[in-house]
């Protein structure tokens, strides 16, 4: 736009625009203020963060932070830098955390769409009592489910494993059901019922013409089951706090515990919030408007 | 001709019966998830809240309502339901004032598409992540919110350290993931309320703010409604946010219920007082949300 416009544009601001604009740009800065925050502290040097706490850059730049949450650099090195000497190496988590979330997401969103088909296409005994059923499964609150759960998980000798991580949403969630049943159903019946007159059976069917169409919610709901197991904390707390198993999340909340005395590596932890946060921004930017348009469809929890 | 009919019926049966085995493959996987980890643990759940099971010890007995009757006296779980209640109300409170503000925005701007991701991202943030991001920021000495409060002269607040301030911060922290996302489902349903209505509103001479209180707002109200029983639902279980700042502290400001029937069942192995509290709590989620349905007549719409 150029100055004239802008200007003229300005003049014909009527009071409430105004209004309009700044709660506008309040709003931008409340959202991002936090993030930048962070970044700027990941960004900074531990020795340079008391007293820079006015300062909207950073007092010393270094990349350290980054290099210590990613296992970059040495012991010492990370002693020095980091004061406390917590260990903030975050790459195994990280790398645990893409295997379960993966996991999670690929079991699921494959069989609840298989049930979710049959929910929305085929008659079968007892079809709405069990969808029933399902629905009132969502008022559960998970904390009631998961007391029993863990001693399943336990007794089968889980505990510290993928399969326990990822065990209570690894083959279905009601959400999912409801959230792709929806979609089926407003598949038009005609396109199956010639493909039946074809010869093709539900199989068939299922994989070469209901999922293809449905491409685009499945990959939807594939990337909210992602973040949120990427997200998830209270479960794999508890049965994953293994070092071989333990995921993002739980290192991540941890890192008080490591360290107990003293202050801790700030910029190393912000460095790995940064990096715990960034395959979810990747996967806002890749599927942004599709996230959108389903929250509002469905109001997802 | 009869035998013809008799024929196709049989056929037709026998699909029928194809149908349901078919049906059986399809729902198999996801139905044994749902039995697994959804089905039995919500009956397991109402037994052992009846029982004195104990985390590592194989046996346990029935004991009809005595974990019922400890809860009755016990401080802590009384104390856990009203920092609860208090922390819900703070955080929706906020919450849905400003949910409704930046819907509000949302819609002035015509829905701008970069403005409706941006204000999701916090809310896809993990618990963990937002705990961690405040937790700097609230820094008593090193936080930038008391650099600014310090450059306004006011004294520093120990925001996550002493009893009175905690819980407040937590319930603004988790404010700021949630609101936009209460946003997008609000102007969600400010979509469904026809153009032609605001409109009317606008030409019989409402100003902005009459218009907003006396037309929108009562229009949203069954959205509204139900985005306040989805929100009020999931704020009751807050959990993660306050085990990674405060764990339940100082002394037990912040030990919400969520992290009290934690602590019972994993800290000191109640199973069972654990249940019988988690019992209570969907007893109580599932009373909220029967009120506040009726309260705020979710099911009936004025456009109708």
């Amino acid at each position: 736009m150029n100055p004239a416009r802008l200007a003229a544009r300005l003049r014909r601001a009527t009071p409430g625009d105004v209004v309009l604009w700044t709660c506008v740009a309040i709003l931008l800065v409340v959202t991002l203020f936090p993030f930048y925050w962070s970044l700027k502290t990941a960004l900074s040097t531990n020795a340079s963060i008391p007293g820079n706490s006015r300062s909207l850059l950073p007092g010393e730049w270094t990349l350290s932070g980054f290099e210590r949450a990613l296992g970059l650099s040495s012991t010492e090195e990370a002693i020095a830098a980091g004061g406390s000497g917590g260990e903030i190496n975050f790459v195994r988590a990280l790398v645990n955390s893409l295997i379960v979330s993966t996991m999670v997401t690929v079991g699921q969103v494959t069989c609840c769409a298989m049930a979710a088909y049959a929910f929305a296409r085929m008659h079968f005994p007892g079809r709405d009592k069990l969808f029933f059923l399902l629905l009132t499964s969502l008022m559960i609150p998970p904390i009631f489910t998961l007391l029993p759960n863990f001693l399943w998980v336990q007794d089968r000798g889980w505990l510290n494993t993928y399969v326990g991580i990822a065990a209570p949403r690894l083959l279905m969630t009601p959400f999912a059901i409801f959230f792709l049943r929806q979609f089926f159903l407003s598949i038009p019946w005609e396109i199956e019922e010639a493909a039946s007159i074809d010869g093709a059976g539900r199989f068939r069917s299922f994989f070469q013409i209901i999922v293809p169409m449905a491409a685009s919610p499945i990959a939807t709901l594939s990337v909210l089951t992602f973040i949120e197991q990427w997200n998830d904390y209270l479960w794999p707390k508890l049965v994953g706090q293994e070092e071989n198993v333990r995921v993002l999340t739980t290192s991540l909340g941890n890192f008080r515990s490591q360290t107990p005395q003293g202050t801790p590596d700030w910029s190393g932890l912000m460095a790995a919030t940064w990096v715990s946060a960034l395959p979810v921004l990747i996967l806002l930017l890749l599927v942004g408007k599709r996230l959108i348009n389903s929250i509002q469809f469905s109001g997802i929890k | 001709m009869t035998t013809a009919v008799a024929t196709a019926a049989r056929r037709a049966r026998r699909r029928k019966l194809n149908e349901g085995f078919v049906a059986l493959v399809f729902l198999a996987p996801a139905m044994l998830g749902f039995a697994v980890f959804y089905f039995r643990p919500t009956v397991l759940g109402f037994w052992n809240s009846l029982t004195d099971k104990e985390l590592l010890r194989p046996r346990s007995k029935y004991v009809g309502l005595e974990n019922y009757r400890t809860m009755i006296d016990d401080d802590v779980f009384w104390n856990a339901l009203w920092v609860t209640v208090q922390y819900v109300a703070m955080n929706i409170g906020v919450q849905t004032v400003a949910a409704i503000g930046i819907a509000w925005i949302l819609e002035r701007l015509s829905g701008s598409r970069v403005m409706r991701t941006l204000v999701l991202t916090p809310w896809l943030m993990s618990n963990v992540v937002v705990a961690l991001l405040f937790l700097f920021i609230l820094d008593f000495r090193l936080g930038v919110a008391n650099a600014f409060l310090g450059w306004l002269g006011v004294g520093a607040i120990p925001f996550l350290s002493s009893a009175t301030w905690a819980m407040p911060s937590i319930a603004l922290i988790n404010v700021w993931r949630h609101m936009g996302y209460t946003a997008l489902l609000l102007f969600a349903g400010l979509q469904t309320i026809p153009k032609d209505v605001k409109e009317a509103a606008l030409i019989d001479g409402c100003g902005e703010r009459q218009r907003f209180f006396r037309v929108i707002l009562p229009l949203l109200r069954p959205v509204l409604a139900v985005v306040m029983v989805i929100t009020l639902i999931g704020s009751f279980q807050i959990f993660d946010t306050i085990d990674v700042t405060t764990e339940g502290g100082p002394v037990n400001a912040t030990r919400v219920i969520y992290l009290y029937i934690f602590d019972q069942a994993f800290a000191r192995r109640n199973f069972g007082y654990a249940s019988a509290m988690s019992v209570v709590l969907f007893a109580i989620l599932g009373a909220v949300t029967l009120l506040q349905m009726r309260l705020l007549r979710a099911n009936e719409s004025d456009l109708a």
